[in-house]
């Protein structure tokens, strides 16, 4: 394939036989992009030679915001960075404010941390897939599945949290409310089901014809460049590299648990799609083994001061193993109420920053799964 | 064989159609509005103002602490406290908010009003049908608006409010005790005083009719609530 510099070359050099390059400039508003992000592509037919993300369209100011109020009120707001993925954002952020601060967690609310942590990266995978497999025009059905199933866990989550998608459940030291009986037992009958769920998912299209002629091979991402650009996540994974921030950190309780990493060896959508469906299993394995485990005990220690916390001076830095990737927080403190810096490492963001490198050669319909196959919430993205 | 995994999923297509006839957990959408989902009991949409009794302006919980309004993410609460007080369930004289809004089309439905409040005069409403033509004033609630009765707390979270109510009432009968302590003390002191000359009984009966109240009993409860 001919290098974009070459042809811009060419291009400018007045060079016959070359077909015109074609700007197209794909989103905000279009509807198989993932919410308002713009792709600025050229093509040379119907190839790409070049593509600029751009982004910043949802940009909400998330981090001025949260050094402007105290550290508790931060943590609502980060619900809505990856607004699929509330539990875990909540998590990423406690557990910097926790290593600021020195609070100890209690055990009973780190493995109820596990649990809704395992059940959103469960939602999250399946709602992607559900979307991925739509951009490829398998219009609706699966989607309505993932959905389906995903309505029930949110279900869960709105009766712990009080609310569906907006959780604002973790706080630092332990957890807002303690779950009951009844709800672990909801969840036990739940994951009981999910398996039956990822089975017949799975079936759905995974030997689809067309769904492999669409993304073996498409939009591959090498291991070494994926480690270059400080992708994470499935993403990472799909391209062989083993590294999940649960076994590499072993934050919380993760220790306790076995589950495997899966890995691809390809690195191209049809990785990046099964990644998503074997790490839904490995999750459920989890969460079969958190709900055996959970002991009896407070949910936070009644020393924590969530209200007024002041940090003695100094910096942390608090990553977990999000859905899409490592979520990280950067806090400084200078010893007052609210945080002298904070700052948010999102992993969709990083991850989308080699979409040109994976799209480039390929046709413009494929852009669109390679873009799906990303995961991308520009929530988080924008901030 | 070329086309088995088409034929495969649209096997699976035609079992999750024909399932969602007889299996409950093939479908899960009901046909709003006419039918509707139970909420959970913790579902939480916006915040309102408790109070006990019949009058929502004597029986208003709140007493202008202004804790929520700067603990507030976003900042939509707006207070003003009043100029005199009246007396709270325990009896002890308080301020009031003379101004109470909350601007709901900014409320982020967060929670965090209601879990530093200390005098559980904030909770969460589950209404959710709350859209307006009216864009300036209609999601801009007033202290009129806010107030609801712990009748209607009870009814919308039912676990909730009955441990809330416990503690009150604990609380409640803890001042009393402690207020009916007192006066015996301050009774005792002025016999004592009445023993001697008038003009110290004169001073005793002053103050004895109304002895320190009880501390504050909402400081007790944890930090963290
Ligand atoms: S729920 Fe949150 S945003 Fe709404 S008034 Fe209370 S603290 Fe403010
Ligand atoms: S924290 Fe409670 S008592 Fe204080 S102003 Fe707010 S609602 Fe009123």
């Amino acid at each position: 394939m001919t290098t974009v510099a070459e042809l811009e070359r060419r291009v400018e050099a007045g060079e016959d036989g070359l077909g015109d390059i074609l700007e197209v400039s794909m989103g905000p508003h279009h509807p198989s992009t993932h919410g308002v992000f713009r792709m600025d592509v050229r093509l040379e037919g119907e190839k790409v030679v070049r593509l600029k993300p751009v982004f910043g369209y949802l940009h909400r100011n998330h981090e001025k915001i949260a050094e402007h109020g105290a550290y508790l009120s931060a943590i609502p707001y980060t619900d809505r960075l990856d607004y699929l993925c509330s539990m875990t954002n909540n998590w990423g952020y406690v557990l910097a404010v926790e290593k600021l601060a020195g609070i100890p967690v209690p055990e009973r609310a780190e493995y109820i941390r596990v649990i809704v942590a395992e059940l959103t990266r469960f939602q999250n995978h399946a709602g992607l897939v559900g979307f991925l497999l739509q951009d490829m025009g398998a219009s609706g059905t699966p989607l309505m599945y993932a959905f389906r199933e995903r309505e029930k866990i949110l279900d869960l989550f709105e009766s712990l949290s009080g609310a569906r998608m907006m959780c604002n459940y973790l706080r630092f030291g332990g957890l807002r409310v303690d779950c009951t009986a009844a709800w672990l037992e909801e969840v036990r009958r739940l994951v009981a089901g999910l398996p039956k769920f990822v089975d017949e998912f799975e079936a759905l299209l995974r030997t689809n014809e067309i769904l492999m002629a669409r993304t073996q091979g498409t939009g591959i991402l090498p291991r070494e460049l994926a480690i270059n650009a400080g992708v994470t996540g499935p993403m990472l994974r799909a391209s062989g590299v083993n590294y999940d921030i649960r076994k590499v950190d072993r934050y919380g309780v993760y220790d306790r648990f076995e589950f495997r990493v899966p890995l691809g060896d390809h690195g191209d959508v049809y990785d990046r799609y099964m990644m998503r469906i074997l790490e839904m299993r490995e999750s459920l394995k989890i969460l079969e083994q958190a709900l055996r485990g959970i002991p009896e005990g407070p949910i936070m220690d009644p020393k924590t001061r969530l209200r007024g916390l002041r940090p003695k001076a100094g910096e942390a830095y608090g990553r977990i193993e999000a859905p899409k990737g490592e979520l990280g927080f950067f806090l400084i403190s200078d010893g007052t109420g609210n945080p002298y810096r904070y700052r948010v490492r999102p992993p969709s963001m990083i991850n989308l920053t080699i979409l040109e490198d994976m799209c480039l050669g390929h046709n413009i319909a494929d852009v669109v799964v390679i873009l799906g196959s990303v995961d991308i919430v520009l929530g988080e993205v924008d901030r | 064989m070329f086309g088995e995994g088409i034929l495969q999923g649209l096997y699976e297509t035609a079992r999750n159609f024909f399932g969602s006839y007889v299996d409950k957990d093939r479908l899960v959408t009901v046909q709003y509005p006419e039918e509707r989902h139970q909420l959970p009991e913790a579902t939480r949409e916006f915040p309102f103002l408790l109070y006990d009794g019949p009058d929502p302006e004597a029986g208003l919980r709140c007493v202008a602490c202004q804790i929520c309004e700067k603990e507030c993410p976003p900042r939509c609460i707006h207070i003003e406290k009043s100029k005199d007080k009246k007396p709270d369930f325990v009896g002890k004289q308080q301020f009031y908010p003379a101004v109470f809004d909350i601007d709901v089309s900014v409320c982020m439905s967060c929670q965090i009003c209601v879990e530093v409040c200390p005098f559980d005069a904030i909770r969460m409403d589950n209404e959710y049908e709350l859209s307006t033509s009216n864009r300036f004033g209609g999601l801009l609630y007033t202290k009129r608006e806010l107030a609801k009765p712990n009748e209607y707390y009870r009814k919308i979270h039912p676990t909730e409010a009955a441990e809330t109510d416990d503690r009150r009432a604990k609380e409640a009968e803890e001042a009393k005790a402690k207020a009916a302590a007192a006066a015996a003390a301050a009774a005792a002191k002025a016999a004592q005083v009445a023993a001697i000359p008038a003009v110290a009984a004169n001073g005793a009966t002053g103050n004895g009719a109304a002895p320190k109240p009880a501390e504050q009993p909402a400081d007790k409860k944890p930090v963290n609530q």
